[in-house]
């Protein structure tokens, strides 16, 4: 009960005008950043954080957290328009969303990209505010031998869900491996396969890859066939947002399961990226058509929208009640907390509570409003795919190379995306997967960190990821999903067995 | 419409961070945005700072032109360092250190000395204090020494930051002044390790006082003892009644160890005596303001300002001693 009165006092707070004014320029500016790729959420809020210091501190955060979901919501943009995820977590939306685009469906994929990121947001913040003390000892539990575990059951549900030839995701997700090795070994502190190049000290950046795989390869594979964007003929009024809702309510079973997976992912250390692709793999295993995924299915935005953003909502809670950021941009929204003289932890939910709960509200308005501005976007974004490609192209090559560049402010990495690019073409072409590349060039490091911080600890017993219930289930899970085609075929042969083969007439 | 919103976007940081002018002192003055290179992540203790100290010089209009922090985190810092090694004559890019600057070349071989690089000022000391879990029965640094000598060796796990950095160091010394082996093991960010602690996914820790006050405040987490010459200054009770003033040494408690983080400022090489003194006026002007101040508070800093040859002569004696530190913990890269 006293939660609930200190939420309605957070809503006093969030509701005045000019907290309100700072929820829609913030949500503004993280649409545009979320938008350019590259620029990243967490480049975003650290370059807007200086001027947050002359406001108080909940006003400050209203407008940071909503730069946050505003990047949140501007990174499916990129991805459905042109294939080019904005933020690491975008790129399971453009499995579908993409596809959706060039059949002419931009406006129905935006629709529900948006509306799902919403829908998993708020169950997220529902969480918080119900459960969070809970949540927070929950994520006290995960060592690094209980995170590994969730990587190795992110790879293995994409590895077992997958439709595609498993000995090219294996490798396609090897070279992504390799690719994350490069830089400093964190675990012995020394450098790996960087052969003495400056540049190579930090390693290969997910988002310069991903710039260089997906925007500049599908640039080239569109100059291959001939010039022309076929999302031309995409819907531009805002009726296409109400048709697209009334359709939306079938996927609630989609919606739901990713709901809590996202969640899930969020509190444990994992964070959003993964919660995205295992949303997807396992809704592309349990839709009824889940054969279309991949090629404009619906579903298929749905459900790594709402796990991504219930994920990156939840991760919110243990960087509050912890003081352990659960992404980038949160570890940037940590370090302003610190600035303002608030101190996250244990302590921050007793001793400061009006911007604890300013906060949590602002996370239920921040949404709204959110969706609100981006949902009347929706034809202003779809109507850019009626731009000529001669003119867009170039525009997007800027954009990329702009966005390449600010990851480090480097050009050699503007280099190296396009270089990525040729590969992305190249791979396309023989038909090898880009996302379980993109998926070990993100976890790949934080995986095996966790591999060896756990062997570490066990004194080199493989034990350890059997030691306790919650290591354990969630190993059994990663297996189990591994092996999933096996055991479905398996399971469908015993039947037909036990049943005799008089039954397979009918 | 998208170059025109990123040009907006850009104006807008731009105008924010620029402020407004106050007549400076020295004759040399920047003309142009000023890089302030963070040879870490972001979140991280340098990266904090780096932004405070940003906030502060926007809120104050210290600077006529703008202060732009750029994290270059790559190779345990080493991508930063070379960045400003390689920028020799150019006044408009500063870096803020932390004794990364000693390990990294040594732990990495990656070619760089602070000798590279023109100091300008000492900030801030870090303090580096003995944690471990408020359940643990431990009360004392010297019942938690007994108890590690009383434990078969490597079965107690220290969590630090990195590896062979500066947590690692204090390990490996507290090793030598116990007499037994810790298993070590790195994580990527100071938070992190606090939390780890809490969970009992670790038995001890050498947190900064920044990294973990609030797991103190929250009863979680308890410090044992501080690893510098005296006790902090800081008399404001925490938690239990108990302040960082009243955290003994860890000298007094048998382990004799001091070690302080370097949080200062470097310039690019071949940076004139006018260049210098600008900045060292701007960081005097940045000490004195309150919100610095409580900043320090908060992260129970040793202040202690250098600038000049006193500091060129502490960052040399540190160098000395990180060397014979990293020789004979064996943590030096083959080609060292």
């Amino acid at each position: 009960m006293e939660e609930l009165v200190n939420l309605f006092h957070g809503f006093a707070v969030a509701l005045q005008p000019y907290n309100i004014m700072l929820m829609v320029i913030g949500i503004v500016l993280g649409v545009i950043i979320g938008v350019l790729p590259g620029l990243g959420g967490a480049n975003g809020v650290a370059i807007l954080l200086p001027l947050t210091f002359s406001m108080s501190p909940t006003s400050a955060i209203i407008m940071l957290s909503c730069i946050y979901w505003g990047a949140l919501f501007g990174g499916a943009i990129t991805s459905i328009l042109f294939n080019i995820p904005g933020e690491p977590w975008s790129v399971a939306t453009t499995f579908d969303g993409y596809p959706m685009a060039q059949q002419g469906k931009a406006g129905e994929a935006l629709t529900a990209a948006f509306t799902s990121s919403f829908v998993g947001a708020l169950f997220a913040v529902v969480m918080i505010t119900l459960v969070a003390p809970l949540v927070a000892s929950f994520a006290l539990q995960f060592g690094p031998a209980e995170k590994f575990a969730v990587y190795f059951l992110a790879f293995c549900s994409f590895v077992g869900l997958s439709k595609e030839p498993p000995f090219k995701t294996i490798a396609a997700m090897m070279i992504g491996f390799a690719l994350a090795a490069v830089g400093l070994d964190s675990i012995t502190g020394q450098l790996r396969l960087t052969f003495g190049v400056t540049h190579l000290l930090n390693g290969f950046d997910f988002l310069i890859a991903v710039i260089g795989l997906f925007g500049i390869g599908e640039i080239l594979l569109t100059m291959e066939e001939g010039l022309a964007f076929r999302g031309g003929k995409a819907k531009i009024n805002l009726r296409v947002v109400l048709q697209t809702w009334k359709e939306l309510p079938k996927y609630w079973m989609t919606s739901l399961r990713s709901c809590f997976i996202g969640c899930w992912m969020g509190i444990t250390p994992a964070g959003a990226t993964p919660a995205s692709f295992m949303s997807y793999g396992i809704a592309k295993r349990m839709a009824k058509n889940g054969k279309n995924f991949g090629k404009g299915e619906i579903e298929g935005v749905v459900a790594p929208e709402t796990a991504a953003h219930a994920a990156g909502t939840a991760a919110l809670l243990p960087m509050l009640s912890l003081g352990v950021p659960g992404s980038p941009t949160a570890a940037v929204l940590l370090g302003g907390l610190l600035i303002w003289g608030l101190q996250p932890g244990p302590m921050l939910f007793v001793e400061q509570k009006e911007f604890v709960w300013g906060l949590i509200a602002s996370m239920y308005l921040g949404n709204i409003v959110g969706l609100l501005v981006v949902l009347t976007c929706v034809p202003i974004f779809a109507a850019i795919l009626r731009v000529p490609f001669s003119i867009i192209a170039p525009l997007i090559l800027v954009l990329c190379a702009i966005g390449a560049y600010s990851v480090h402010s480097s050009t050699f990495d503007v280099m190296l995306m396009l270089v990525f690019g040729v590969i992305g073409y190249l791979l396309k072409k023989c038909n090898y997967p880009l996302a379980p590349l993109v998926l070990a060039i993100v976890l790949g490091d934080k995986a095996e960190e966790a591999f060896r911080q756990s062997l570490l600890g066990s004194q080199g017993s493989f034990g350890i990821f059997l030691s306790n219930p919650l290591v354990s289930t969630i190993m059994i899970l990663g297996l189990i999903a591994l092996f999933w085609s096996v055991i479905q075929e398996g399971y469908t042969r015993l039947r037909a067995t036990v049943a005799g083969p008089g039954s397979r007439a009918a | 419409m998208r170059r025109s919103t990123h040009l907006a976007l850009g104006t807008i940081a731009a105008l924010c961070t620029g402020g407004v002018a106050v007549p400076a002192t020295a004759a040399w003055e920047p003309v142009r945005p000023v890089e302030f290179i963070v040879p870490a992540g972001t979140g991280g203790g340098a990266d904090q700072m780096a932004r405070t100290i940003q906030g502060i010089v926007t809120k104050h209009s210290l600077m006529k032109q703008p202060l732009v922090v750029i994290n270059k985190s790559g190779g345990a810092g080493g991508e930063g360092f070379l960045d400003v090694k390689g920028s020799g004559g150019n006044p408009h890019k500063i870096i803020i250190t932390l004794s990364n600057l000693f390990t990294t070349p040594l732990a990495t071989g990656i070619p760089f000395s602070w000798k590279d690089l023109t100091p300008v000022a000492m900030l801030a000391l870090d303090e580096f204090v003995l944690w471990v879990n408020a359940d643990k029965p431990y009360k004392t640094a010297k019942e938690y020494i007994d108890a590690v000598k009383a434990a078969p060796a490597g079965s107690i796990k220290m969590g630090g930051t990195g590896s062979k950095q500066e947590d690692q160091i204090i390990t490996v010394a507290v090793e030598k002044a116990v007499g037994t082996k810790f298993t070590y093991i790195p994580y990527k960010g100071g938070g992190e390790v606090a939390v780890q602690l809490v969970g009992n996914h670790v038995d001890s820790t050498v947190n900064n006082p920044i990294e973990a006050v609030a797991q103190w405040r929250g009863g979680k987490l308890r410090p044992l003892c501080v690893f510098d010459a005296k006790p902090m200054a800081y008399d404001e009770p925490i938690a239990d009644g108990k302040a960082w003033k009243d955290v003994p040494t860890c000298k007094s408690a048998g382990l004799d160890m001091e070690y302080l983080m370097l949080r200062g400022i470097f310039m690019a090489p071949r940076a004139t005596k006018d260049q210098v003194e600008y900045y060292v006026e701007l960081f005097k002007k940045i000490r004195a303001t309150p919100e610095w101040q409580d900043f320090m508070k908060s992260g129970a800093f040793n202040t202690t300002f250098l600038t000049g040859a006193e500091y060129a002569k502490w960052v040399e004696a540190e160098d000395k001693r990180h060397q014979a530190l990293m020789k004979e913990a064996g943590f030096l890269a083959p080609s060292n």
